[in-house]
């Protein structure tokens, strides 16, 4: 978990002694070169990956063209393709997942940094971070053993509940079978719960001691403190802390196949029917590919999730650019 | 599930082992995953009595085919047999090994394993949805004696490629022009409805949570789940239930002349399981390295030899004595770079 942590000790850094010089030249280079080598090499493998990818999936990219984006056909024998039902799954289990989870985690950060007794923060700081390391497979086959058969009980709650409102009525009706789209998202929100829930409590942690008792010397709530003073000041960790929920969420292969009924229809905005993901249907379907058309579709599919994991890393660093420059105009 | 858990881990063992391939006599192969276990018993077998080792990596027919073609294994492995055009193309051979069948399993309460009789066509129409309830009258007339409810009935397929599918939506080819039309045949296809469960645990699970739910999985693992079964109407007729004499039926009466590419369902013989399917070993008919190439062939021959009973103690089943036959004299065709017969002796 540590790796993940961004926190930054500030004052430590400020205080610590001057760097000693280096022992002898040569080490100096030794180490310059082999970093930036490493960093290079990243570079390199990213690179290799993307074409890797691109020229395993040509046949498929040659055969459909742009036509693989909007078609629902996922026919092997037929040998036609077509990505639509896969991206919309992959898509919609990671906002699912997201709208639950960042709530969530929002409210564990802030109990334990401002609520919680002192003596229960490690105990429960540490059981969140477990949770973050249980293998994504076990969480699948929780998932399908534990979770659904309950879930196949709530179901019919939801659809008699929020089901009966307009508009996102139809998200809540049909089957209860346990398993499907909103089975999966939920999986995943527990799964990213302690990604983001840990960055944000550790980001909340830096905030300035001073900064906080100055507002709750002014008289501010907690929620107030928490809202005004702790999220704008922690804002970039946060979003950085959510983006990497989103990333794990996406490429999530186990645990959502497990759950997700890995069935290619889709004629219906209900969230309680089978669907698949990009990840589900790699997972599945690899193995017993032949070669030919069908592996090359196989290969797109990843092409495109490594592709949609790229755009949402971008946009959410154009988003901290923004949110930096306004920063600067006040 | 576990084949989901192992298989990476086998794609790594790959590297390793492919890594220290200098042990000149290890031999390896790769491919499916449905005939691994009695691969594995037989290799720890011949082990202990050749001292010579086999390393088998259980990757699916698809990883198989593409393994052996790169000529990065000894052998390939694959569930689906392929076409002699295509064998040809690559300059190689291939030959069953064991004999396997799939079955239907359903969820019925009240209903004992064996008790409901289906045919292929009717198969064919409840994966097709046009038969949705138990009470159908086309299952009726099958079932006249039993009282079958009048319940939806809930299909549930298997959601990887595997070859227990590709089985399943061959015979259903064969039996259904319907289901050729709409549907064919392959490790994995369209399906027009269904759940999809993952591998034969997953269908087995959703077969048994919910009532009314018909599923399909291999029969090795019906058999020791004791899953309730249907008898099917084979091709003479007649109602067989599944089990080793009648997949052994099936793979006598077949016609193994045309390079070994035979799938054994629906095939003639009064006795014949309709969904049986043989696993295929694939090998280049030019060896590049000879001594590995006699290895394989004389691990196999030792494996028909001395393997028919750790076979069936899996519950797979060993090929007739006819086909072995013909098996080790299709061995003839591989030959060394200069030409020569690689001997299996």
């Amino acid at each position: 978990m540590s790796t993940l942590v961004p926190a930054v000790d500030v004052e430590s850094r400020a205080s610590a002694p001057p760097r000693p010089a280096p022992r002898s030249k040569i080490s100096g280079h030794l180490f310059t070169g082999l970093s930036t080598g490493f960093a290079w090499l990243a570079l390199a493998v990213l690179l290799g990956i993307l074409v890797a990818l691109a020229v395993a999936s040509w046949p498929a990219i040659e055969t459909f063209g742009i036509g693989f984006l909007f078609s629902a056909e996922w026919n092997p024998p037929a040998e036609r393709f077509g990505a639509v039902i896969p991206i919309y799954g992959t898509v919609v289990t990671s906002l699912i997942a997201l709208i639950i989870a960042v709530p969530v985690s929002f409210g564990i950060a802030l109990f334990l940094t401002e609520l919680s007794p002192a003596w229960l923060r490690r105990p429960l700081g540490t059981a969140i971070e477990l949770l973050a390391a249980i293998p994504s497979i076990v969480f699948g086959m929780w998932g399908l053993l534990v979770f659904v058969p309950i879930f196949a009980e709530v179901q019919p709650l939801l659809a008699a509940t929020l089901g009966q409102i307009p508009l996102i009525g139809t998200l809540f009706t049909g089957p209860p079978m346990g398993i499907g789209l909103l089975c999966a998202g939920i999986i995943l929100a527990i799964m990213i719960i302690p990604y983001i829930a840990a960055v944000m409590r550790d980001v909340f942690e830096v905030t300035p001691a001073m900064l906080k008792e100055s507002a709750y010397g002014l008289g501010c709530t907690t929620w107030e403190v928490s809202w005004r003073v702790v999220l704008p000041y922690t804002k970039t960790g946060v979003i950085g802390g959510i983006m990497l929920g989103l990333g794990r969420a996406l490429g999530e292969t186990m645990a959502v196949t497990f759950v997700i009924g890995n069935t290619n229809f889709l004629n219906s905005a209900s969230l309680f029917l089978p669907g698949n993901s990009i990840t589900s249907a790699l997972a599945n379907e690899f193995g017993e590919a032949g070669p030919g058309l069908h592996t090359a579709a196989l290969m797109e599919l990843g092409l495109i999730l490594f592709l949609i994991t790229m755009v949402v890393l971008l946009l959410s660093k154009l988003l901290l650019m923004r949110l930096a420059a306004s920063e600067g105009g006040r | 599930m576990l084949k989901a858990v192992t298989r990476p881990l086998f794609t790594f063992a790959t590297c390793v082992t492919l890594a220290s391939n200098a042990f000149a006599a290890d031999i390896t192969g790769a491919g499916a995953s449905f005939p691994a276990p009695i691969y594995a018993k037989w290799a720890d077998a011949y082990q202990k009595a050749t001292g010579h080792r086999l390393n088998y990596q259980s990757i699916g027919s698809g990883g198989g085919i593409k393994q052996i073609t790169a000529k990065t294994v000894d052998f390939g492995a694959s569930d689906m047999p392929l076409k002699p055009a295509d064998l040809d193309k690559d300059g190689m051979l291939q030959f069953p090994t064991v004999i396997g069948g799939v079955v239907p399993v359903m969820n019925l309460p009240g209903i004992k394993p064996g008790e409901v009789k289906l045919t292929g066509p009717v198969l064919a129409d409840i994966y097709l949805g046009k038969i949705t309830k138990w009470n159908d009258p086309a299952l009726a007339a099958l079932n006249p004696t039993l009282k079958l409810p009048e319940q939806e009935i809930g299909v549930v397929r298997r959601a990887d490629g595997s070859g227990t599918t590709f089985i399943f939506t061959n015979y259903l080819s064969k039996v259904s022009e319907d289901w050729k039309a709409k549907v064919g045949e392959g490790t994995a296809v369209q399906w027009p409805l269904g759940l999809g469960g993952k591998g034969n645990e997953g269908v087995s699970a959703f077969v048994q949570r919910l009532p009314g739910s018909i599923g399909y999985v291999e029969f090795a693992y019906a058999k020791q789940n004791k899953l309730t079964h249907a008898q099917m109407k084979n091709k003479d007729g007649q109602f067989v239930e599944p089990d080793d004499s009648t997949f052994k039926a099936a793979a006598a009466g077949a016609d193994w002349s045309h390079q070994f590419y035979e799938i054994l369902t629906d095939q003639p013989g009064k006795a014949s399981w309709p969904l049986s399917g043989a696993t295929f070993i694939l090998m280049h008919k030019t060896q590049d390295k000879p001594t590995q190439g006699t290895e394989v062939l004389k691990f196999f021959d030792w494996a028909y030899g001395h393997g028919g009973e750790m076979a069936a103690s899996l519950d797979y089943v060993p090929l007739p004595e006819a086909t072995v036959k013909q098996i080790r004299a299709s061995w003839s065709q591989l030959k060394d770079a200069s030409g020569k017969t690689i001997d299996a002796k």
